[in-house]
Parts: C-alpha cells; sequence; structure tokens
C-alpha cells in the first residue's frame, strides 16, 4: 500500500520533465515522437524506479546515517559525554573516510577529470585530479562534523571558503575555472546525499547542547565547496610543476 | 545493476570496516537495512536504465536543436524549464526536502501534521526547482553574451551572504545543502549538454571554456532562493 503512494508520487514528480520534453519536442521542434514504445516503457522504470529507491532509502540508508551517529558519540566512544571536541575523532575519521571513498568512485567525477585532461593538453592527470577532489570532500565533511560538534556558525565556515575560492580564482588558469565551479555540484551523488544528510542531523541530534534545526544541515555545503578549492588548487600545481619542468 | 552496486560500494565498504573494526555493537533491524539497500540497488538501475532510453537520447537532442535553432526567446524558456522539470524529479532532493520538512516540524518551526510537513517539504522542492529554472537560464544568457564566468560567481557569493544576514537562521543550513543536493542524477547530464551543446554552436565560443558553468550557478541560486523562501515562511 505504502509503494503504490510512493509510485502514484513518482509519477508527479516525473510529470513536468515528460512534459517538457514531450510539449517542446511536438510544439516547438515539430518532430514526432522517434519511438514512443521506448519512450513509454522507459518513464516506466524511472518511475517504478524512483519509488523503490526512495522506499530504500528510507529503510536503509537514513537510517544507517543516523545509527552511525548515534553509535560514534555514544557512551563507548564518548565516556565523559560533553562537548571536547577531541573526544569526537572518530566522528571526524569515519565522515572523512566516507567523503574519500564515495568521491573516488563518483562515476560523474570521473568524466569531469577525464575531460580536465584533455583541455590541459595533459598537465592535469584524471587520476591526481580525481584524488585531490577525494581529499578535498573528505577535508570538507569532516570539517562539517567538526562544525556541528563545535557548534560554528556555518555562514562563518562557508564565508571563509568562497573567500578561498576567490583568491584561488585569481590566480588560475582561466580555462580550469568553469570545470572547478561545476566540481562542486558533481561530487555530490544521489546515493551520498542522504547518508551525509542523516549523518549531520544524527550528530545534531546526540551531541548534547546541540540543535538539530539550526545545527543538523550544512554538510553537504561543506561537500560542494571544497572540490572548487581542490581542482583549483591542484591546476595550479600541476601547471606550476609542468613549468619547471618545461 | 553493476554501476549502481558500484554506487552504493563505497558507501558500504566505509559503513562495514566501521561497523566491524571500530563500532563493533550489534546492528539493529538488520533485514530492513538489507532489505533496503537492495531496494536501492534495484531502485537506481531501473531509474538510470529509464532515464537512459527515454529521457537522456530525447533531451540531448533536444538541447542541440535548441541551440542551434537560435531563437532566444525559445531557448531562454526551454532553460528554464529544463531546470525546474529535472530539478523537481531529482530523488535526493525528494528525500532531502522530507527531512527537512521532519527536522522543522520536530523543532516547531511548522506545524508537526502531516499536510504541513508535505506542503513545507514541496514548497522546499518547488523553490530550489525554480532557483535551479532561473540558474539555467542565467547561464544560457552568460554564455550567449560571453560574461566572464568568475565575475558572476562573485557576485553570487556576495549575494548568498548578504541574504544570509536577514534570513532566519532555521533556514540557512538547509538553504546552503540545497545547492549541493540539486545538482544530481538527472540534472547533470542534461545541464553539462545544454552548455556545451550551447558553446558548440555559437561562433568564436570555445566550448571546453564557456561551456561549463551552468552547473555551477544550478548549485549557487538555490541557496539564495531557499533563503528567501524561509524568511516568506516566517
Amino acid at each position: 500500500m505504502r509503494l503504490l503512494w510512493e509510485i502514484l508520487d513518482a509519477v508527479r514528480d516525473i510529470l513536468p520533465i515528460a512534459g517538457t520534453i514531450l510539449l517542446f519536442q511536438l510544439w516547438v521542434i515539430r518532430h514526432p515522437l522517434p519511438n514512443l514504445q521506448r519512450l513509454l516503457r522507459g518513464l516506466l522504470f524511472v518511475v517504478i524506479g524512483m519509488a523503490l529507491f526512495l522506499q530504500g532509502l528510507e529503510m536503509a540508508l537514513f537510517p544507517l546515517g543516523e545509527l552511525m551517529a548515534e553509535q560514534l558519540t555514544g557512551p563507548a566512544f564518548i565516556p565523559r559525554q560533553g562537548v571536547e571536541m577531541l573526544d569526537y575523532v572518530w566522528v571526524y575519521l569515519f565522515a572523512a573516510c566516507l567523503g574519500f571513498a564515495t568521491t573516488l568512485a563518483e562515476p560523474s567525477l570521473i568524466a569531469v577529470a577525464l575531460k580536465a585532461q584533455e583541455i590541459s593538453g595533459g598537465a592535469i592527470h584524471a587520476w591526481g585530479l580525481r584524488l585531490a577532489v577525494s581529499v578535498g570532500v573528505a577535508f570538507g565533511i569532516s570539517l562539517g562534523t567538526f562544525r556541528i560538534v563545535s557548534g560554528g556558525e556555518l555562514f562563518l565556515f562557508i564565508l571563509a571558503g568562497y573567500g578561498l575560492v576567490l583568491l584561488q580564482t585569481f590566480f588560475a588558469p582561466s580555462m580550469i575555472i568553469g570545470l572547478a565551479y561545476d566540481s562542486g555540484g558533481v561530487t555530490t551523488s544521489t546515493v551520498t546525499v542522504p547518508l551525509v544528510t542523516a549523518l549531520g542531523l544524527g550528530l545534531a541530534r546526540s551531541v548534547p547542547g546541540r540543535d538539530v534545526l539550526l545545527d543538523g544541515f550544512g554538510l553537504i555545503a561543506f561537500a560542494s565547496l571544497f572540490p572548487i578549492m581542490a581542482v583549483l588548487g591542484y591546476a595550479q600545481i600541476a601547471i606550476l610543476v609542468s613549468r619547471l619542468r618545461g | 545493476m553493476v554501476a549502481s552496486c558500484i554506487d552504493l560500494a563505497p558507501v558500504l565498504a566505509v559503513v562495514l570496516i566501521f561497523q566491524l573494526g571500530v563500532i563493533r555493537q550489534p546492528l539493529p533491524n538488520v533485514l530492513d537495512l538489507v532489505g533496503g539497500m537492495i531496494c536501492i540497488v534495484v531502485g537506481l538501475t531501473f531509474f538510470v536504465i529509464g532515464l537512459e532510453q527515454a529521457l537522456f537520447p530525447l533531451g540531448e537532442s533536444m538541447v542541440y536543436a535548441f541551440a542551434r535553432k537560435g531563437s532566444l526567446p525559445w531557448l531562454l524558456l526551454f532553460a528554464f524549464c529544463l531546470g525546474f522539470a529535472t530539478t523537481i524529479a531529482e530523488p535526493a532532493l525528494i528525500a532531502v526536502a522530507e527531512q527537512a520538512a521532519e527536522v522543522a516540524a520536530s523543532g516547531g518551526m511548522i506545524d508537526s501534521s502531516d499536510a504541513a510537513r508535505e506542503s513545507y517539504a514541496l514548497g522546499l522542492r518547488l523553490t530550489v526547482a525554480f532557483a535551479v529554472g532561473v540558474a539555467l537560464l542565467v547561464g544560457v544568457f552568460r554564455i550567449i553574451k560571453g560574461w566572464p564566468l568568475h565575475l558572476l560567481m562573485i557576485a553570487g557569493y556576495a549575494m548568498v551572504m548578504t541574504i544570509t544576514l536577514f534570513a532566519p537562521p532555521e533556514i540557512i543550513g538547509i538553504a546552503y545543502d540545497s545547492g549541493g543536493v540539486t545538482t544530481s542524477t538527472i540534472t547533470v547530464p542534461l545541464v553539462t549538454a545544454l552548455g556545451v551543446g550551447l558553446a558548440h554552436s555559437i561562433k568564436g565560443r570555445n566550448p571546453v571554456v564557456d561551456g561549463f558553468g551552468l552547473i555551477a550557478f544550478a548549485s549557487l541560486t538555490p541557496m539564495m532562493f531557499v533563503m528567501i523562501y524561509g524568511m516568506v515562511l516566517t
């Protein structure tokens, strides 16, 4: 019964994109639809897939993220149960590992990295770039969990990040700037986002003195900001190195 | 199926290593967790196959057709609709919006009834979708006019910071997160195709220099619009 509602919701969520493509195809471009049967089957797959995926998120990934946050902040790990920042080192480590592993395996990042290698004529290596971005995301999410534990102001962290990005932009080769800015949005995938969100909310619930509403969100913001710095930084270093060699 | 497993594998690996090596406590509801994981893998597989069969080929050929056609009003309208519609269908945003509604209800920001939560979540998603639509509209205009990306980004950052000063503190976290959440499975491929296709079809533009930047706008504008949504709500 629940699944039926999920499917109905999914139909509603898919309607705008299906409608946009159909309307523009038929009215503006005025081409008939190339393969109606394939199109309808594809849309059916999208709807079923979305309903199942969301159901799975609710059953597994959200609880898992909160559980990890609870366990890592439980009495077994934080005996004093206070806000001693260094006590939460396992939380930071978990966040870093999660960010690193998911980013390294992210398919859209692989595509972006190959493109960057192509633009730069080989000065930027695809693998090096992926490592740099993964380290960037790992550091970003880790810093984000530190902010939740310490209760710092989100906007101050992000403001500092923007400042650094701007500074880097002035020194970066112009061909890499668009790619770098885009990479921020690319690294956070459909599977990572829910788990990281749940981790943040769980942390804000478990750490004494934190408020879910004020402190729980913000991890994804860190995860989207740090890849920009990593790509800009990596490009600057890679080009400097190739210049020194050449 | 393989691709979805690869998506999930690093997450599972890290969680398992920590569960077995560090936490060493029994997992509650193992059955639910396993069932949920299976749902995620199967669901994501269907979702991606469906997208690749139905939406991506048609969307991409359409994007190229619009880029070549050269009618500015139609192109801008198409860019807006594409941004809005892909964002509404983005599963990660659906999930996060629901979480945000629950958190907002538990914190007393909105009513805790089902209806209030649903309307808050839907309002959030519509706001983000509208923001992405506007982002693509501005981004396409920028590619056509050849304005430098970094100046617009700096202006955007400045606006985000200015709006932050006036936004209610309860909305800032989810607003900042919404930028990264929106650009995902459906949006990224179609939007990248739009940018690169457009830069290809305009004379004197280099697709690698000018084609990027749409995703960057699409992760920037939701922050502003969600904060404004929060200001309107309270």
